[in-house]
């Protein structure tokens, strides 16, 4: 599979990989996926008072699309409001990063996880 | 950039330039570039004598006589010739079929045309390390089957299959035994005048030799009657109608020439060298070797690197080039069906790389392997969820995850 250099740009040098304390309380996890599919995700904010993402990292097992698309989301749900974040689309993914259509489904998982880590918030607060 | 250093050896050779220089000669205005089958005059006769010359070339390193070598386009077509060939020929003998499930695609898909065209096919599961069960095989003969396809060397995970033993117990049923040998010529002893076959598929690329060339062995004594899938002036003894692509056959010919030559050597060493990446890897976690170790070709490591995905891995890599049983790598999303029928878990597919290694394979290309693989499986398990959670003593087979 021949990428685009926004793909490989995320993949060799991925922003914000890591861990957040996923107990505390202004801390969201989402993690989506499967192993059995090839790629699973684990996204998680970090947000102060004001209900801004303040913090964001992940980890992800998955292709090349999967992991620059969960790069890519750490990046802009940065400094967003929660109600700003839930509104990213996998398409604005899938097109910033020029995936080819067989890949589109690795945006949708970054969709998926951005939504999850927001549920996890709103359920714990 | 530089071009990556190619350890995909199974995939396709390079052709041999001994091998190129030879086809060259059969092109060209100045060289013989005659119609074999132009009887009449020089042209014609020069080029029919390099046919059979690389005729008899082929036989040789398969123990073959000359006369049961059919040019194909490569083995995808002999497969297709032989399997057709005997099913439609032999259809009032019985219209059941006996394959593997790790075959490739060009006997699966095969056997998938004819069971819609009334036949009836059983697809065998191998053992966890890849090879056939003979008991399995005998319960599964029966009295109307017709024809046993099994590949003499998978191409994915390199193990060689019992040819003789499955043989054995076809000639004791009546039931022809077709083998797809495309990965083992060069590579594996084939001595077809002990050997109990009656069809054998061969192609030259994987073998040093060009592309879109191939032959089918037919056995002649006794003889095995084929229905032709190509028809016209009738070549190959009715079997395969077409000019014969003269610059083609001298390159097979050659490969198979060298090959037999160099066969002994090469193997060994090979066989060091694919020890030497595999040694490479001591000492690193959760690394599982696919398919028998012992009942394998020398130049095959199959090895998945659990949680890692091995597209991503492939990318990390790519200084080297390889291919992967993942799904991202296949247009269909689905992990590799013969890793699958090993009963390997879909996330131990998704890991596999498959690192085959040639006659051109260096001890320092083995090196920068081996320090490529370690540092990016490291790099990509840093980044891995799933590493995380192996590393905290959770068990991801228990977790219900959200299939997508």
């Amino acid at each position: 599979m021949a990428y685009g250099e926004k793909v490989m740009d995320h993949y060799e040098n991925p922003r914000n990989v890591g861990v957040l304390d996923k107990d505390a309380k202004n801390v969201g996890t989402g993690m989506v996926g499967a192993p059995a599919c090839g790629d699973v995700m684990r996204l998680q904010i970090q947000v102060n008072d004001d209900g801004i993402i303040e913090d964001a990292k992940f980890k992800t097992y998955g292709c090349g699309s999967a992991i620059a698309s969960s790069s890519l989301l750490t990046e802009w749900v940065k400094g967003k409001s929660l109600e700003e974040a839930s509104k990213i689309k996998n398409t604005d993914i899938a097109e910033e990063l020029a995936l080819p259509p067989v890949k589109v489904h690795c945006s949708v998982l970054a969709e998926d996880a951005i939504k999850a880590a927001i549920q996890d918030i709103k359920d714990k607060a | 950039m530089s071009t990556p250093t190619y350890m995909d050896y199974s995939a396709t050779t390079p052709v041999d330039k001994r091998v190129a220089e030879k086809m060259m000669k059969y092109l060209t205005m100045d060289g013989d570039f005659g119609n074999p089958a132009s009887n009449s005059h020089y042209y014609g006769w020069q080029a029919d004598d390099a046919v059979k010359k690389a005729r008899q070339q082929v036989a040789d390193l398969i123990g073959a006589d000359s006369k049961e070598i059919v040019w194909t386009s490569g083995a995808t077509e002999s497969n297709n010739l032989a399997i057709k060939g005997i099913a439609h020929f032999y259809h009032k003998k019985g219209k059941h079929i006996i394959t593997l499930k790790t075959e490739h695609k060009a006997v699966l898909d095969t056997c998938r045309q004819l069971e819609r065209e009334g036949y009836e096919v059983d697809y065998l599961d191998p053992m966890p390390n890849g090879l056939l069960d003979l008991n399995v095989l005998k319960a599964a003969i029966r009295e109307d089957t017709i024809l046993v396809s099994i590949m003499h060397v998978n191409n994915e995970i390199g193990v060689i299959q019992d040819i003789t033993a499955i043989g054995n117990l076809c000639r004791e049923n009546k039931v022809f035994f077709h083998v797809d040998a495309a990965q083992s010529a060069g590579k594996v002893d084939i001595n077809l005048s002990e050997l109990p076959v009656d069809l054998m598929s061969f192609s030259a690329h994987k073998i040093y030799g060009p592309k879109g060339m191939g032959a089918l062995y037919v056995q002649r004594k006794p003889r095995i009657r084929l229905e032709a899938q190509m028809h016209g002036g009738g070549h190959e003894r009715g079997m395969r109608s077409g000019t014969l692509a003269t610059h083609q056959i001298v390159g097979m010919g050659e490969a198979f020439a060298i090959a037999q030559a160099e066969m002994k050597e090469e193997n060994i060493k090979i066989g060091l060298l694919r020890d030497r990446l595999l040694a490479g890897f001591d000492g690193m976690e959760e690394v599982v070797i696919n398919g028998d170790m012992d009942a394998r070709i020398p130049g095959n490591l199959n090895i998945s690197f659990n949680y890692v995905e091995g597209e991503s891995l492939m990318m990390a890599i790519n200084k080297i080039a390889v291919s992967s049983g993942s799904a991202c790598t296949s247009s269909s999303l689905e992990p590799s069906y013969v890793l699958r029928a090993l009963g390997l878990s879909d996330e131990l597919a998704h890991s596999s790389i498959r690192f085959t290694i040639g006659r051109y394979t260096t001890e320092q290309d083995v090196d920068m392997a081996i320090d490529l693989v370690r540092e990016k499986v490291q790099k990509l398990r840093d980044l891995s969820p799933l590493w995380d959670m192996f590393k905290e003593g959770i068990d991801i087979s228990k977790i219900e995850w959200a299939a997508h």
